[in-house]
């Protein structure tokens, strides 16, 4: 469904991103794994075209991407949980969810319903101004807004960071359950540990390479990924 | 012939007008109120000379006592709690227009929108000469003078304090610049100086008017002067009041008396054209594309 | 503005109450463009002053009905708004914000010049007299009966609009993450466009209040505009509530103030105050 083939990106004066191929088929959830500066919120933002690679290929259900405006992407198909949930903090978390129907405002109740199931605290709290909602409770909203554009693909911006332990668990739960329903997720974690029990394939970006890639189970075995990122 | 002198003495007038505002907006601190200063001062003299008899000397000391008033009474708390940018800048036009509803609203004394004349005597006690010759000189020497204040602020402030008070207040006050008390003296220095300015507009017209000396019309054009001729270079005002006084008299020229609203109609219009393609003024671009070409030549040494 | 405020105090503070509602609604549409934009038009003022020529002519020259008139002003300004925004705006929108004052500095001086040249300084008046209400004693403008209603209402519009439609709730969420809007499938670009159409617009319903009730002049813009400014900035720039109440705050200052001296020390009053408040709480009384 998604393929990047050599990409470059950076930003002024600065590159981010060598040379990175990838893949991601239907249905499939994979994960991009790797420390922290490694280009993986860069990776990202090049998806959604909030970025323009300046070499090598994008392209979504067989159609490029390159030169097209960030703002058509979600119309594409690809729906983006950005770094920090970046919610409208003064909307409340219905409105919230309105602004991901934007473009796809058809059903808009039935979408929200479906959302408030897989996250039922959410509807409880739904004329609460987003900004004062609790970090589980911001996550859960801001992939809620994601879903309501009913994205083919979910990227989803590291979304451990900044939550308490008990909250990244039930997070993780909830992206295998939107795995389990068939969403096309691409997650970008820092968690290794934790996001590899949830996805099937990863791939390891460091200072902007893909210097490793497989199935979870093996990545999770290899030596340098224990070593390096498991501490062990 | 009289003409030529005329324009040369009020080049030098508005160029001394445009650089006391200058001091204030190279800073950062664009003021749509300086019309304020310049009317209290035409205005206090002359109401002290129609109805009290009162030299224009003394007046003159009364009108800048009131402009560091007003210019105090705003710019404290505006500085003090960091009201700088856009409301600045409204605080400052509101300003300018109350100035001339003070005026209007004082018709009994100042003759109201029709303007008021200074009771004629000429000579040195009442500050009016009729010799053309003379005000260009006295005219000259306050255009020297306001350069000189520009030199000696820029001195004793420092380019790299004035830039940093301008665009990074919390840097500047971390190598101890009093940020407050910098942005105090400067204002208080060119509200008196625009006041000054006034002061000598009216006593060179004969004639004050609270539309042409106080609110945001003139405020407006001593920033357009200002900006057109690059209000961060010294000559930078004077250049935009001799750019800003040629168009109107060839617009003049051109079209006659027909047109009266043409020339402010093309200052408008050239402001809006500045702002977007030439923010740092005729002077201030001139100096840049000079300064580039210098440094070519080195650069393909290097 | 050459009116007349009547004897009885309470009438005073009463046609005070009926200015501030049009004050609010002056401020709506100047808080709007900032809140959204992060760009104060000081020209705003000058925008109505075209809306209000723009009705005299229609309606007095062309002999249009004056409600087609007021309809056809109201888009005019419209895209009067839309056009200042792409042309004047949008090239300095990532230049200082000194720049963009400036530049809008730029345009209050051309348009007052041009509608001098254009229209020439005689005071123009729509020749439309409503009759006056009288209630008891009280005796009130129907032009400000009227022109009260209609921008409470517009007011009121605008709120609804902007809570329960998507566009509405998208330009709320514009000025609270810019950066994001992409990823809502939402092109700033336009939502700023639309967010101008619609200031202009405010001001054009603006000025077919304010050209029942005032002479037109080029210089109009002056009576109100610095008066809606200071009003804005008491209530917090950008906050639409906050100015909303900060204008019937002023409006009692002017009316009761021209009440007890002359009609301009009311503003100078009003002024006073400003100045005392902001002594008090810099960022204005509801900042945001």
């Amino acid at each position: 469904m998604l393929s990047l083939e050599n990409v470059c990106a950076g930003y002024a004066g600065f590159q981010a991103l060598f040379d990175v191929s990838l893949e991601v088929k239907a249905g499939e959830s994979v994960a991009v794994i790797g420390p922290n500066g490694a280009g993986k919120t860069t990776l990202l933002r090049l998806i959604s075209k909030l970025v323009e690679p300046t070499q090598g290929g994008i392209s979504f259900q067989g159609r490029s991407l390159l030169g097209v405006a960030p703002h058509e992407v979600v119309a594409r198909g690809i729906a983006h949980v950005p770094e920090n949930r970046r919610l409208f903090p003064r909307l409340s978390a219905e409105e919230n969810l309105r602004m991901g129907a934007f473009v796809s405002r058809r059903d808009f109740a039935e979408k929200r319903e479906m959302v408030y199931g897989l996250f039922p605290r959410l509807k409880e709290k739904r004329r609460q101004a987003a900004g004062t909602l609790s970090g589980g409770e911001q996550q859960m909203c801001a992939i809620g807004r994601a879903l309501m554009s009913s994205p083919k693909l979910l990227l989803l911006d590291e979304p451990s960071a900044g939550l308490a332990p008990v909250v990244v668990q039930s997070i993780f739960a909830l992206v295998r359950r939107i795995c389990a329903q068939g969403y096309t997720v691409l997650i970008v974690e820092q968690n290794i540990r934790q996001v590899l029990k949830v996805v099937g394939r990863a791939y390891l970006l460091d200072a902007g390479r893909i210097v490793q890639s497989g199935a979870s189970a093996e990545l999770l075995a290899a030596p340098e990924i224990q070593k390096a990122y498991l501490g062990i | 012939m009289n003409y030529p002198l005329h324009l040369a003495i009020l080049v030098l007038l508005w160029g001394y007008i445009y650089t006391s505002w200058s001091l204030m907006g190279r800073v950062g601190l664009v003021s749509f109120g300086h019309g304020a200063f310049m009317g209290i001062g035409a205005y206090s003299v002359m109401m002290l000379w129609n109805h009290f008899g009162v030299s224009p000397w003394i007046g003159g000391l009364v009108a800048l006592a009131a402009s560091a008033l007003v210019a105090l009474l705003i710019g404290y708390p505006c500085f003090r709690f960091r009201i700088v940018g856009h409301y600045f800048a409204l605080v400052t036009l509101a300003l300018s227009e109350v100035t001339r509803l003070v005026i209007i609203a004082l018709r009994d004394y100042t003759g109201g929108s029709l303007g008021a004349t200074p009771g004629a005597a000429p000579g040195i006690a009442a500050v009016q000469f009729a010799s053309k010759e003379t005000w260009l000189v006295i005219v000259a020497a306050f255009w020297l003078g306001g350069l000189w204040v520009w030199r000696a602020v820029e001195r004793s402030m420092g380019r790299l304090a004035l830039q940093a008070v301008s665009e990074e207040e919390e840097a500047a006050a971390s190598i101890g610049i009093h940020v407050t008390r910098a942005k105090l003296r400067v204002t208080l220095i060119s509200a008196l100086m625009t006041c000054a300015g006034g002061i000598l507009y009216a006593q060179y017209q004969l004639y004050v008017n609270p539309d042409t000396v106080s609110g945001i019309a003139i405020s407006l054009q001593m920033v357009f002067g200002a900006i057109a001729g690059g209000m961060f270079v010294m000559l930078g005002p004077t250049v935009g009041a001799a750019f800003t006084l040629l168009l109107a008299e060839g617009l003049r020229l051109w079209f006659g008396n027909r047109y009266p609203a043409l020339d402010s109609t093309v200052y408008g219009v050239m402001l809006v054209l500045f702002i977007i393609y030439m923010p740092k003024g005729i002077l201030g671009a001139t100096l840049a594309l000079l300064g580039r070409r210098r440094l070519t030549p080195a650069k393909r040494q290097a | 503005m050459s009116d007349i405020f009547d004897v009885f105090l309470l009438e005073a503070v009463l046609n005070g109450l009926l200015l501030g509602g049009l004050l609010a609604l002056l401020s709506l549409g100047l808080n709007l463009i900032f809140g959204v934009i992060d760009v104060v038009w000081i020209c705003y003022a000058e925008l109505i002053m075209c809306g209000m020529y723009a009705v005299y002519y229609l309606h007095v020259q062309f002999h249009w009905p004056l409600l087609l008139a007021m309809l056809a002003a109201i888009a005019l300004v419209a895209l009067l708004g839309w056009l200042l925004h792409q042309f004047v705006i949008r090239p300095v929108l990532s230049a200082e914000p000194i720049n963009q004052l400036l530049v809008t500095g730029g345009v209050l001086f051309f348009l007052q010049a041009a509608a001098t040249l254009a229209f020439g300084i005689d005071f123009k008046n729509l020749g439309v007299t409503l009759p006056a209400v009288r209630l008891g004693e009280l005796s009130f403008s129907a032009a400000r009966l009227l022109a009260f209603a209609v921008a409470l209402a517009g007011a009121l519009g605008l709120y609804l609009f902007l809570n329960r439609s998507y566009l509405g709730t998208a330009i709320r969420a514009i000025s609270q993450d810019r950066a994001v809007m992409p990823l809502m499938g939402v092109n700033p670009a336009r939502i700023f466009s639309i967010t101008s159409a619609l200031g202009g617009g405010l001001a054009g319903l603006a000025a077919c209040l304010l050209v029942l009730q005032y002479d037109i002049h080029p210089a109009i813009g002056l009576s109100f505009g610095p008066i809606t400014f200071l009003i804005c900035v008491l209530g917090g720039l950008g906050n639409m509530l906050g100015g909303f109440v900060a204008a019937f705050i002023f409006a009692q200052f002017i009316a009761v103030g021209g009440f007890f001296f002359h009609l301009e020390w009311g503003y100078v009053i009003a002024f006073v105050f400003f100045i005392g408040v902001m002594f008090l709480r810099p960022r204005g009384i509801f900042s945001r």
